[in-house]
């Protein structure tokens, strides 16, 4: 008995009848067969999708002018998911551990380094990257101001965005201490020394922070608790009422 | 449902729908009014609950499944009253102009529990929301030149992220990042810096008491100064031409950061003087 195979197309269309692709896959996504480009489907693609659910059906034709908005917002937003996957990428091997004259996050950091598959590229990737974030949602807020964007009804998520700008500054600054080495403790010294003129508070905030009146091992451990939990936990709140309202306050503004 | 299906009182549809029409009335609308009318001359005559007043009180109190009231009339006037309005007139569009001709049934006193479903109740339900014109919530918007989102911006952005990504990993494979000897308390580096996002802050506090540069500058005009930016700014053009004072400061704002900043790490080498980077070297780290 002969059997005809069927062709890759074919085979390709069966799975899609199955009813295990047809769960994964909600009706208008692409993936789906029968997909057609109309606007029903279009707007299908959009909303049964739960990446792209975040953005409107529609948008203002104006938006995707790069010289509008030079994609900054959303490259800040994927930059703090890259970071988030090589920084989850460099916890598997790194301890917050420090004593005197010997400190295991530093012996961890020459590990990466050396020993770990990929763990030079992905540690690269990870301080590059932060400084990237810094750099574009700086200049993100730039390119609001310069379009008029935190004018009414936007004024609040204005606001919340430079919530946002401290806190990618906060993840960086607590992010740099974690090498252990000469570079990062000396820079977090000076740091916290420019905020230690202010007055009342500052003794008791740098106390508070720096867990000592020096930097020191118990620095360290606060500093990492904040950049890996802490603060990013915070940061992602605020992201989502950022992204919210956005899509409340009207989608992109303009034009000009 | 078929509205044929609907039992009413034939005489008094062509007596209402005569008055109607000898008013003037719009013939679909007279249409509408008749019927309300002959229905409820037909559930009075046959002693059927007529619509409660209380349950339909707006013009245009129509219920979805009027057609299902013979079904289940026993059951109606016990139920809650959106029961009641269930087992109401058939579609009358237009003012209704007709009175009930029963007094309506008295719905259960709420005792604050959760409503027992009715016994035979089908499976599925229907709700009929009726809004009153001046309940709906007008947006005035222009309905303007639109594209849909998906192929168009998110092929842009994912070009966008492609790009940064290769960037980024190019980028890493060539540099590596700085990782110096381990820390050490007791020996100080010369020059020590802040990571270069405080630097111009650093800087400033070279030409300035603390007290100025520190309390003043950094948390107050900058935190504070931006966070506020919405309120004080009350023009409410984004024209660029409008908005010449704004764009001004501001520019000017990130010119200053942007230039102690640049001062600060490569204008900047031992104990912290000043240096050209091009004759004495660069003294900064990332």
């Amino acid at each position: 008995m002969k059997v005809k195979l069927p062709t890759p197309s074919e085979a390709l269309d069966r799975v899609r009848e199955t009813e295990v692709w047809k769960s994964i896959f909600r009706p208008g996504s692409i993936f789906r067969r029968g997909y057609k480009d109309t606007s029903r489907d279009r707007a299908l693609a959009t909303m049964n999708n739960v990446l792209y659910h975040l953005h409107p059906v529609k948008m203002k034709r104006h938006g995707l002018k790069l010289t509008y908005t030079f994609c900054l917002g959303g490259l800040s937003f994927f930059l703090f998911i890259v970071l988030t996957i090589t920084g989850i990428f460099l916890m598997f091997f790194y301890r917050p551990a420090a004593e005197l004259g010997s400190a295991a996050a530093y012996t961890d950091m020459q590990n990466i380094r050396t020993s770990v598959f990929f763990g030079d590229l992905v540690r690269n990737m990870h301080r590059w990257g932060a400084h990237l974030m810094v750099l574009s949602v700086t200049l993100h807020m730039a390119r609001v101001f310069y379009t008029g964007s935190y004018k009414p009804p936007r004024e609040f998520n204005w606001v919340i965005g430079v919530l946002l700008l401290f806190l990618t500054l906060g993840l960086s600054f607590t992010g740099y201490l974690l090498p252990w080495d000469q570079l990062s403790i000396w820079a977090v010294t000076v740091g916290t020394s420019l905020g230690g003129y202010a007055p009342f508070i500052a003794k008791q905030t740098n106390f508070l922070l720096l867990g000592g009146v020096v930097v020191g091992p118990d620095t360290l451990l606060r500093w990492y608790v904040l950049h890996v939990l802490a603060l990013p936990f915070v940061l992602v709140i605020f992201l989502s009422v950022h992204f919210w309202r956005i899509r409340k306050d009207g989608g992109i503004s303009g034009p000009l | 449902m078929a509205r044929e299906d609907t039992p009413l009182d034939q005489e008094t549809f062509d007596k209402v729908l005569a008055d109607e029409l000898a008013k003037g009335t719009d013939r679909r609308v007279a249409e509408g009014r008749a019927r309300s009318a002959a229905v409820r001359a037909y559930r009075a005559a046959h002693g059927e609950p007529a619509p409660s007043a209380a349950a339909a009180p707006t013009d245009g109190a129509a219920s979805g499944d009027g057609g299902q009231a013979p079904a289940v009339p026993a059951a109606t006037p016990a139920a809650a009253p959106a029961a009641a309005a269930a087992a109401a007139a058939a579609p009358a569009p237009g003012g209704t102009t007709a009175v009930a001709t029963m007094p309506a049934p008295q719905a259960p006193a709420p005792t604050g529990n959760v409503p027992e479903p009715k016994k035979g109740a089908p499976e599925k339900h229907r709700l009929l929301a009726l809004v009153p014109p001046e309940g709906i919530q007008r947006v005035e918007r222009e309905q303007g030149d639109r594209i849909n989102v998906w192929p168009h911006l998110l092929i842009e952005e994912f070009i966008a992220l492609l790009v940064v990504l290769a960037g980024l990993t190019i980028f890493s494979t060539l540099v590596n990042a700085p990782l110096r000897e381990l820390a050490n308390p007791n020996l100080t580096p010369n020059p020590s810096k802040a990571p270069w996002y405080f630097l111009g802050l650093q800087e400033l506090l070279r030409y300035f008491h603390p007290m100025v540069a520190g309390v003043v500058f950094a948390p107050t005009l900058v935190l504070l100064a931006l966070a506020v930016v919405p309120f004080v700014d009350r023009n409410p053009s984004i024209k660029p031409g409008d908005r010449k004072l704004a764009i001004t400061l501001f520019t000017m704002l990130m010119m200053f950061g942007a230039t102690l900043t640049i001062i600060g790490s490569f204008f900047r080498g031992t104990g912290y003087n000043w240096v050209w980077p091009w004759a004495q070297g660069v003294f900064f780290d990332l």
